[in-house]
């Protein structure tokens, strides 16, 4: 921290609330290109709260909040509310679907799974061969995408290709954690409708849920063009790969672990993360005691590839919650993660000053 | 001039992290420039001269960043591994030395029960000496750059980092020599040119340049069992035609091969089948600019010891000063 606005503030609990505004948002569909129902319920959460909300061409809902100082930062967080999921591609008898993938899955984690389909949400399940039928050569080989078939029992003649299909996961407690479909990213989103809430006065902060970041950060790219930022935030929901090995070898390739905090960016496929943030963010996280792991650096990526290239450059840093089975039909999350992250954050607003962005990157 | 080289190819940047190469060039230029700045992503953007009549905004790039590593796991023996900054052979690591950003240096090898293959870069470690994951002076996280110091073989240079600080050295030079051109000059020192051209698109946007040239390193055909490519040392600087993100304008060909031929200047056609320069992203700012780039022939590039011939520089520099001196016709 620096030695303007150092007076640390209470730190914010998770409450009941957050996690029903989660399950609400986790069990709702809204596949890349399709977040309509996504953004209805963004948009009724925190309509009383900002200034300025607007759809745009992508799809990114984006809201401001105005600060009550002159010439404030302009700070950007940004959340994407689509997940992965599937389209209909062609109806090959009545019922029978034939799809492909929205997003990165993994054609492992396909058969069998249920999943509910089309605007009306109506149930389906992920067809396989059943292994009394199925020959040993044909158990060793994946089942590919091309070969699986969306059925939905037959009356469903409304149901059209050109349609979404999600998995039918339904959110859940488990004890310390939250399981469900979509936590990447819903639960960053429902942390930016409580930033937005409780955003302090001297900033303005450019609330952007963004569309299709699955698919390759495309809503990220246009949103801040309008408002410009001077510096940008990304949260989202990160694997965490961290079982031990089966020969209990240590476990050098985790990306992230459960139970360690928020997973603060330092590098990976798309970007290279201001370390003048990075630092900004650890030091809050030393001077709160708050736990913080430093994701490991390689491939994948945020929406902060996209927002720190638009115009003359924008810092940027991505801060995570991580979570097991990402991109799954169901993901793990430890409650205590997501709280603390939503802490950091909450800190991270009510900390933040140009003179951070002032010293030599 | 080989002094000033050896200080840039030796001073620490890798992607991401440049700003104590940037502080050098910074003071190195500074007096011979109108107007200067760094933006939001750390690039060194200066001006020289104001556009006349026949001029035109011409934006020059160099990339100051190196590649290098960054820590992605300490274990429970102090061993520390990695995840590279830019495009790595893990076969150019083995028993190479990297320095890390607060001082830390170290062995990078690999785990050898592995060996029976190139190793994937999630095998390769750093040993910096730690007995524990305690002791370790490494943090994940934290960012390091390859050792190799300069060599000096008189006609040619041999360091790591000549890619592309062999650009910065010729884009100094040509500044400092450039009196009075009718153009408005822009010499942008990108950054993050070795993880996806990430700098120039930036610095192109808030410039908005008439055309843009990188000066950058190519590929060198001339070594036992080398590509099937155009580029050798010692035959002049290289005027490129295409790269994989790249079709270089023709008018900036023309400009450059123009050039050459009025001050009798050796020149090379390249056409490289893979790879691009920060050319392929300045040429996307705003509605388009036409682009070029001049490159230098040089061999092993990427690995710790990229070779130039010095005959090349010099020419480049000569070359570059010569387009950036006259009025360009697009």
């Amino acid at each position: 921290m620096n030695n303007t606005n150092d007076q640390l503030i209470d730190l914010p609990i998770l409450t009941d609330e957050m996690i029903g505004l989660l399950e609400t948002l986790s069990n709702i569909a809204g596949v890349s290109g399709n977040e309509i129902a996504v953004r209805s319920i963004i948009r009724d959460s925190i309509a009383g709260f900002v200034d300025e909300l607007h759809t745009d061409a992508l799809g990114n809902l984006i809201a401001l909040k105005k600060a009550k100082v002159e010439k404030p930062l302009k700070v950007l967080i940004a959340a994407h509310m689509d997940e992965v999921g599937f389209m209909l591609v062609e109806k090959e008898s009545d019922g029978i679907f034939r799809f492909k993938v929205i997003g990165g899955i993994d054609e492992r984690a396909l058969a069998g799974k249920p999943v509910q389909v089309g605007k009306k949400q109506k149930p389906g399940v992920i067809g396989a061969c059943p292994v009394h039928l199925s020959t040993r050569e044909e158990r060793e080989r994946i089942l590919s995408v091309d070969t699986l078939r969306i059925d939905t029992g037959p009356g469903t003649s409304e149901i059209q290709p050109g349609e979404y299909a999600t998995f039918a996961t339904k959110f859940i407690r488990m004890g310390q954690s939250v399981c469900g479909k979509a936590l990447d990213n819903r639960i960053g989103v429902a942390t930016l409708i409580e930033l937005i809430k409780n955003c302090p006065e001297n900033i303005e902060l450019i609330a952007a849920f963004t569309a299709q970041e699955e698919i390759g950060l495309r809503g990220a790219t246009v949103a801040p063009f309008r408002y410009d930022p001077d510096v940008a935030f990304v949260i989202d929901c990160t694997p965490a790969n961290d079982q031990p090995a089966w020969d209990q070898s240590e476990n050098t390739h985790y990306k992230t672990k459960l139970n360690q905090g928020p997973a603060i960016y330092a590098s990976d496929g798309r970007t290279m993360y201001d370390y003048r943030l990075i630092h900004f963010l650890t030091s809050l996280c030393e001077n709160y005691a708050i736990p913080y792991q430093i994701r490991q650096p390689g491939p994948g990526g945020t929406d902060a590839g996209a927002i720190h290239l638009s115009k003359n450059g924008i810092p940027t840093a991505s801060v995570s919650v991580p979570g097991r089975y990402a991109h799954t039909a169901a993901m793990i999350v430890r409650i205590a993660d997501w709280e603390k992250h939503f802490q950091l954050m909450t800190a991270a607003l009510a900390h933040l000053h140009a003179d951070i962005l002032k010293a030599d990157r | 001039m080989k002094n000033l080289l050896n200080t840039l190819t030796q001073t620490f940047g890798p992607s991401g992290y440049e700003k104590e190469i940037r502080n050098f060039i910074q003071k190195e230029i500074e007096p011979f420039v109108d107007e200067i700045h760094i933006d939001a992503l750390g690039n060194l953007i200066a001006r020289k001269g104001v556009q006349k009549e026949d001029g035109k905004r011409i934006m020059i790039s160099a990339h100051m960043d190196e590649l290098g590593v960054m820590a992605s796991h300490i274990d429970k023996d102090g061993f520390v591994y990695i995840a590279f900054i830019g495009g790595i052979n893990p076969l150019t690591c083995f028993g190479s030395r990297v320095k890390f950003m607060n001082g830390t240096e170290g062995v990078v090898y690999a785990e050898t029960k592995k060996m029976n293959k190139i190793p994937d870069v999630t095998q390769l470690f750093v040993d910096v000496g730690a007995s524990s994951k305690d002791n370790c002076p490494v943090k994940v996280g934290d960012v390091g750059v390859f050792v190799r110091p300069f060599l000096d073989l008189e006609s040619r240079v041999v360091s790591k980092a000549l890619d592309d600080r062999i650009g910065c050295l010729i884009a100094i030079e040509t500044l400092k020599s450039i009196k009075d051109s009718p153009n408005e000059l822009y010499f942008v020192f990108t950054v993050q040119e070795e993880v996806g051209v990430r700098g120039a698109v930036t610095s192109a946007y808030a410039i908005d340049p008439d055309m843009g040239i990188a000066v950058d390193v190519t590929i060198a055909s001339d070594v036992p069992g080398g590509e099937q490519l155009n580029p050798v040392l010692g035959k002049g600087p290289c005027v490129k035609v295409k790269d994989s993100m790249l079709i270089s304008h023709p008018m900036v060909i023309k400009a450059m091969t123009d050039a050459a031929d009025r001050k009798e200047i050796p020149y090379q056609m390249e056409v490289l089948r893979f790879a691009g320069t920060d050319a392929g992203a300045i040429q996307f700012a705003r509605s388009g600019v036409p682009s070029g780039c001049l490159s230098v022939a040089c061999r092993y590039v990427h690995s710790p010891s990229e070779m130039v011939d010095w005959d090349d520089v010099e020419n480049s520099i000569r070359l570059l000063t010569e387009i950036l001196d006259k009025p360009v016709i697009l």
